[in-house]
């Protein structure tokens, strides 16, 4: 099966195709070709950038995957529905709750089964406390790639460990929670879990006023940030980038006030839109983000009701939706993290997708580097915000 | 938004010879998908794109799937004229029998594109493209000069099933490394044992010593 030839692209099939810019090297005409990666501290993991360099400037940059891929999809073709809930857990780490809320999704759709009132407040309790540190502890990446080792991302952190005790005392695990079922959640919180986390998302309303002040004003930031990396509009919305990425580059997409899903509606939040489509409005556009985070938990929080927090129609184990297919997408961290279910009747999914956002993100990563210099191109990645496990599945 | 019904026949009218049908989903999820022909597909997509109304310039998701050749058992109604007695008189009766049928039907792989609309802010619109078999030069047009989100993720079909993307600006594998050969998300795959087998200057040997071992034992069967 290994005979397939590759038939030349004619000019005319490309009519249209909204391609990189072509830069021509100055001078000499010489060009160095730099690999860098997959070991480098900066890519966020085992990621390849293909650089090629006229002096310090970049003319050309093709992304190399697949250094972590380990085939997710084939293995869920393999698995039961249930069984693959866990592994949802390990394509982006940062954010197991939003995968799985992503996967379960996906199955209700597939199989029609409905969420409790309070199983869906749990959700977007846990979906926005997900947001909020993976925000940010990429601010803090942020500002460590810039040079500022340690202190935000230290600061960041230290927050991010009281969200995941949190979440190791609701569901057992720091990160890979495992916590979303088919139609609902898995453990029921007591009344101390609840005003525990009160207590958390009051404290983190003074540490992002904290963090803003450290860096919001910072001249390094600004310097090192504006006007860095830009991604226009039209070019954001042809190239499917979505999440925090888009909305900086002024694309007023939100998939919790697009799509309506789980109670999303019933909660009063904005949605902050960038300007120029620069690393820095992507800092701000997480930093407000994480501001209304706050908003939604807070409202969340007040209204959690009793009852279940299960569908009492829905099993979990040994779930056989009948033949069809859905796709299920949730405003993950990152972006549109979606998932395609194609099933034939049978225990496992026929066809298992995930659409993932930080992949899809990285298809302009060369548009926004060319023209700069390489610590800047460092810069521009780390403002995609990657995670490997994601990328390569 | 349109439904699907309308949504094709505004495809049909704008594209002669698109050649689209509905596939229905019959699961609660209700996303039904057009089937698009592989000829005028490019044009379709541009339609879908560029209409005003329907304004789809965000393909969110693209993906492949394998299906491999199956039976279909089906029921249908076969009007026969039989000869039966009635009342003792022999009569040319007209009878409408169930019958199961079965069909066999060839494996394809497909690609799946869900498209949203970021301006008007509905979808999904799923469209989706047949090869016509499934060997290993399978062509489809490719949508990546329509939607530029489609660069990697076609790539990626490509590497896992096999579809060659016509078109396609830059069509190398993505996930699995350059050497690989088969494409592994196909039902049919089978792992290798050593992924990374390569010969070695061992084989010679061990070859030459079959060789010589095969040599003795016909000897012996001479003598």
């Amino acid at each position: 099966m290994s005979s397939w030839t590759l038939q030349q692209s004619t000019n005319e099939h490309l009519a249209g195709w909204n391609r990189p810019q072509v830069i021509k090297p100055e001078g000499d005409g010489e060009v160095l070709e730099v690999s860098m990666g997959p070991h480098h501290p900066s890519t966020h993991g085992v990621f390849r950038m293909d650089v090629k360099l006229d002096g310090e400037k970049v003319i050309g940059l093709k992304p190399v995957f697949g250094y972590l891929h380990r085939n997710h999809e084939q293995l869920g073709e393999k698995l039961s529905y249930l069984a693959i809930m866990p592994y949802t857990d390990r394509l982006d780490y940062f954010c197991s709750l939003s995968n799985n809320w992503g996967y379960a999704m996906a199955v209700e759709k597939l199989a029609g089964l409905e969420v409790p009132e309070r199983a869906d407040h749990l959700r977007v309790i846990l979906a926005e406390l997900t947001r909020f540190q993976n925000h940010a502890s990429w601010i803090g990446f942020l500002a460590q790639e810039m040079g500022a080792s340690g202190t935000p991302l230290m600061y960041a952190f230290r927050e991010r460990e009281k969200i995941l005790d949190l979440f190791e005392e609701l569901t057992g695990s720091r990160m890979m929670c495992n916590y979303m079922r088919f139609g609902g959640c898995r453990v029921d919180p007591t009344a101390e879990w609840l005003s525990e986390t009160r207590k958390v998302v009051q404290g983190l309303h003074k540490f992002v006023d904290e963090f803003e002040n450290l860096l919001t004003g910072n001249e390094i930031l600004m310097s090192r940030t504006q006007g860095v990396g830009v991604l226009s509009h039209d070019l954001a919305v042809n190239a499917s980038v979505s999440g925090p990425m888009a909305r900086a580059s002024g694309v007023n997409y939100d998939i919790r006030k697009v799509d309506h899903y789980g109670i999303y509606d019933r909660f009063n939040f904005r949605v902050p839109l960038g300007e120029h489509g620069d690393i820095y409005d992507r800092y701000m556009v997480r930093v407000l983000e994480i501001r209304e985070s706050l908003s939604i938990l807070e409202q969340a929080l007040k209204s959690v009701p009793g009852g279940p927090i299960l569908d009492p129609k829905a099993k979990s184990r040994g779930i056989r939706p009948k033949a069809g297919e859905a796709y299920g997408r949730i405003e993950a961290p990152k972006g549109e993290l979606g998932f395609y279910l194609i099933s034939d009747g049978a225990g496992s999914p026929y066809r298992y997708r995930i659409r993932p956002p930080s992949f899809i993100n990285l298809t302009v990563l060369e548009d926004m580097c060319l023209g700069h210099n390489v610590a800047d191109a460092i810069l521009i990645l780390g403002s995609v915000d990657i995670v490997l496990g994601e990328v390569d599945r | 938004m349109k439904t699907i019904e309308e949504i094709q026949a505004a495809i049909e009218a704008a594209v002669p010879g698109g050649e689209v049908t509905i596939v229905m989903n019959p699961s609660p999820a209700a996303q039904h998908s057009l089937l698009v022909g592989a000829g005028k597909a490019v044009a379709v997509a541009k339609f879908l794109r560029d209409d005003a109304e329907l304004a789809l310039d965000f393909c969110s998701n693209v993906t492949g799937v394998d299906w491999l050749d199956r039976e279909i058992a089906e029921k249908v109604k076969v009007t026969k004229t039989v000869t039966k007695t009635v009342d003792g008189v022999e009569q040319q009766v007209e009878e409408t029998v169930e019958e199961t049928v079965k069909r066999a039907v060839p494996g394809y792989l497909e690609c799946v594109y869900h498209l949203y609309s970021v301006a008007k802010k509905h979808g999904p619109v799923v469209i989706r493209m047949r090869t016509a078999n499934r060997s290993d030069m399978v062509e489809l047009p490719s949508l990546t000069p329509i939607w530029r989100g489609a660069e990697f993720q076609e790539r990626e079909v490509f590497d896992l099933y096999g579809i060659v993307f016509t078109g396609h600006p830059d069509l190398r594998r993505i996930l699995m490394w350059d050497e690989f050969k088969d494409h592994p998300m196909r039902k049919d795959y089978v792992l290798p044992d050593d992924f990374e087998y390569e010969p070695t200057p061992h084989d010679d040997v061990l070859k030459r010593a079959e060789a010589h071992r095969a040599d003795v034992a016909q000897e012996g069967a001479a003598q």
